[in-house]
């Protein structure tokens, strides 16, 4: 023991992670996006909570007003409250958002893991499955399947949660073919490393080699391809809401407040302007935030 | 050469074929049926309900009408419109030049601006001019289209009166103030797509261009003399080029589907309005050739990614 204690060398205590929040830190942009996403992410999980002003609240001796002290973002064409919409909006937003990304970022793993790890004939199926996905034409296919199967999954789950459900799992499960291609090239590289010979020298079993050994090495790959996801997955949610084939429309996304805003352009373009505003904020916080965890944990590529 | 060429063009058939069998069971899988607006109808019994389905042969079983369908598609047959009884095709002949015209000017004007911006950028890293163009690239790609496409007739049409507010579709180009007009109102729709196509194309530029100037062959030819004009033409973009070129043929599917937003903003009747209109309408064959048309232009334009990359990069293994 005594012998262990001396040989050990007094290391100044740095990792990965440690190294790559010290250089986060000095990325003003990054910082400026994660303040952001921070007070975003909080208005919208606890705004509807504390604000007064009811969703639903219909008054058409309001319709359209412009934004003032009583209403912040202004009405709408039937006199809804646009910050009330926009802040429970938000929530589903990034609801859809975070849970698409975890699909995605699943589904790609797990494809990518596998293919790296063993390479050979798996490999070539699966990667020959990852360009199939890569050639699917995705705004169409999802559209497609949104408009077909939206009736069914209500039956199922209900209205809102059915639509979320099938939303999340289209978004995702088309979005996991860059992540499989990440990982698997960095397991590839990594699996012929010595590290990885003297595990299975040991007899370590091909799980353990994969999710012990091989997958915290990729992880940081994975946390940067998981972050530019999310925002990928609220731009793509919006789309389908503005094209009227999201959530059902008293659910207020901001997607669907853009859709019904376009009819109003000419005399009230503030209910346009407020839902727009929300997501590109969000977007762009997401993507500053991922474009420097990419720089802090020192990727290429 | 011809043996690289074989190769990529039989990966690209049977990707073809496994995407209109995906689109073709999806629409198998749908519950409901194509012909829904018929089976609430009264007026029409089951027996003439049952003689539309064989007219239409939906009453064989599915594989058998994947065949049918993919082989009239290969000799240009796409069926029947449920909704407007005319050819697919002759519709899809009508919307395209709408879309064709959008897309073209807006992939050009996209590259008119990339290239410079990102090209520049890229030599004055980390100086004024560089935060500028690279901020203005990022809020570029993280405003979605939709939204820059309502800002923009917020602004220009409404507050400044510039240019129309909604697209003119039977507007014909006889003389130069129709074609005035017709510059007038494809301005917008071009400008947005491009701004975005731009946006992503720009930083790719000038990632391309930073890790070619840190090649020693940039000091080499630095060192020999030559002026720092020289070396970025004729040996710094030519080697950046690559995977920029490459890129340029990969984004033109994006730029349809980009193109399908667009035309909803602005009601412009291209083929992007009529897959939605055909959603809504459940005119299957319609939705099915629009889709699988995208599915094309996806494998069309990877395989000349592919090619053009084998063409430009000796390096490359055939």
């Amino acid at each position: 023991m005594n012998l262990l204690k001396t040989t050990t060398i007094e290391t100044p205590k740095s990792n990965l992670w440690q190294d790559g929040w010290k250089r986060f830190k000095r990325d003003r942009l990054a910082i400026f996006g994660t303040i952001f996403m921070l007070i975003i992410a909080s208005a919208v999980i606890f705004g509807p909570l504390i604000y007064p002003i009811s969703v639903n609240k219909v008054d058409f001796s309001l319709s359209s007003a412009p934004p003032s002290w009583q209403h912040l973002f202004g009405t709408n064409d039937l006199g809804q409250d646009q910050l009330a919409r926009i802040l429970l909006g938000g929530r589903i937003s990034l609801a859809v958002g975070i849970a698409s990304m975890l699909v995605a970022i699943f589904l790609g793993t797990f494809i990518g893991a596998i293919a790296g790890f063993y390479g050979g004939i798996v490999d070539g199926i699966l990667m020959r499955i990852t360009d199939l996905f890569l050639a699917l034409p995705q705004l169409p296919l999802l559209l497609l399947i949104v408009y077909l199967f939206r009736e069914s999954v209500k039956a199922i789950a209900g209205a809102e949660l059915g639509i979320f459900i099938l939303i999340v799992l289209l978004i995702g499960g088309l979005n996991w073919m860059s992540v499989a291609r990440l990982v698997r090239a960095n397991f590839l590289k990594l699996r012929e490393m010595e590290f990885v010979s003297a595990a299975r020298a040991i007899g370590a079993k091909p799980s353990r080699l994969i999710w012990i050994h091989l997958f915290p090495n990729v992880l940081s790959v994975i946390i940067v391809a998981a972050t530019l996801s999310v925002g990928n997955a609220i731009i793509t949610e919006s789309t389908l809401s503005f094209l009227g084939l999201g959530f059902p429309p008293d659910v207020p996304t901001w997607g669907r407040m853009l859709f019904e805003a376009k009819d109003y352009l000419t005399s009230a373009p503030h209910i346009a302007i407020f839902p727009g505003i929300a997501i590109f904020l969000t977007v762009l916080s997401i993507n500053y935030i991922g474009d420097g965890l990419r720089d802090a944990l020192d990727l290429k590529n | 050469m011809g043996q690289y060429f074989v190769k990529r063009l039989l990966i690209a058939l049977p990707t073809l074929v496994a995407i209109s069998v995906i689109i073709f069971i999806i629409l198998a899988l749908a519950p409901g049926d194509p012909l829904g607006e018929f089976a609430s109808n009264p007026a029409i019994t089951a027996e003439v309900r049952e003689n539309i389905r064989k007219s239409l042969g939906l009453d064989q079983p599915a594989y058998i009408r994947y065949f049918k369908w993919f082989l009239a598609f290969l000799k240009g047959d796409m069926g029947y419109s449920f909704n407007s009884r005319s050819p697919v095709f002759e519709l899809l002949i009508q919307r395209l030049p709408a879309t064709l015209l959008v897309v073209g000017f807006a992939y050009i004007l996209g590259l008119l601006i990339a290239f410079p911006l990102g090209i520049i950028s890229a030599i004055k890293q980390y100086s004024a001019t560089d935060q500028i163009i690279t901020t203005f690239a990022f809020l570029g790609f993280s405003i979605p289209p939709f939204f820059t496409g309502l800002l923009f007739i917020i602004i220009f049409s409404v507050q400044l009166n510039w240019f129309p507010f909604i697209y003119n579709s039977t507007l014909q180009v006889t003389d130069w103030n129709s074609l005035i007009e017709q510059i007038k109102q494809s301005i917008m729709p071009i400008a947005v797509l491009a701004l975005y196509h731009a946006a992503v194309l720009m930083r790719f530029i000038r990632s391309s261009v930073l890790e070619e100037l840190q090649q020693e062959y940039v000091r080499t030819a630095l060192a020999k003399g030559l002026t720092q004009y020289a070396v970025i033409k004729n040996h710094v973009l030519r080697n950046a080029m690559i995977p920029v070129v490459t890129l340029i043929a990969l984004d033109i599917p994006a730029l349809f589907t980009g193109a399908l937003v667009t035309e909803q903003v602005f009601r412009i009747p291209g083929i992007g309005a009529l897959l939605i209109e055909s959603i809504y309408r459940s005119d299957t064959p319609v939705v099915m050739a629009i889709t699988f048309i995208y599915g094309i232009l996806i494998v069309f334009f990877n395989l000349i990614a592919d090619l053009v990359y084998g063409v430009l990069d000796p390096r490359v293994k055939y």
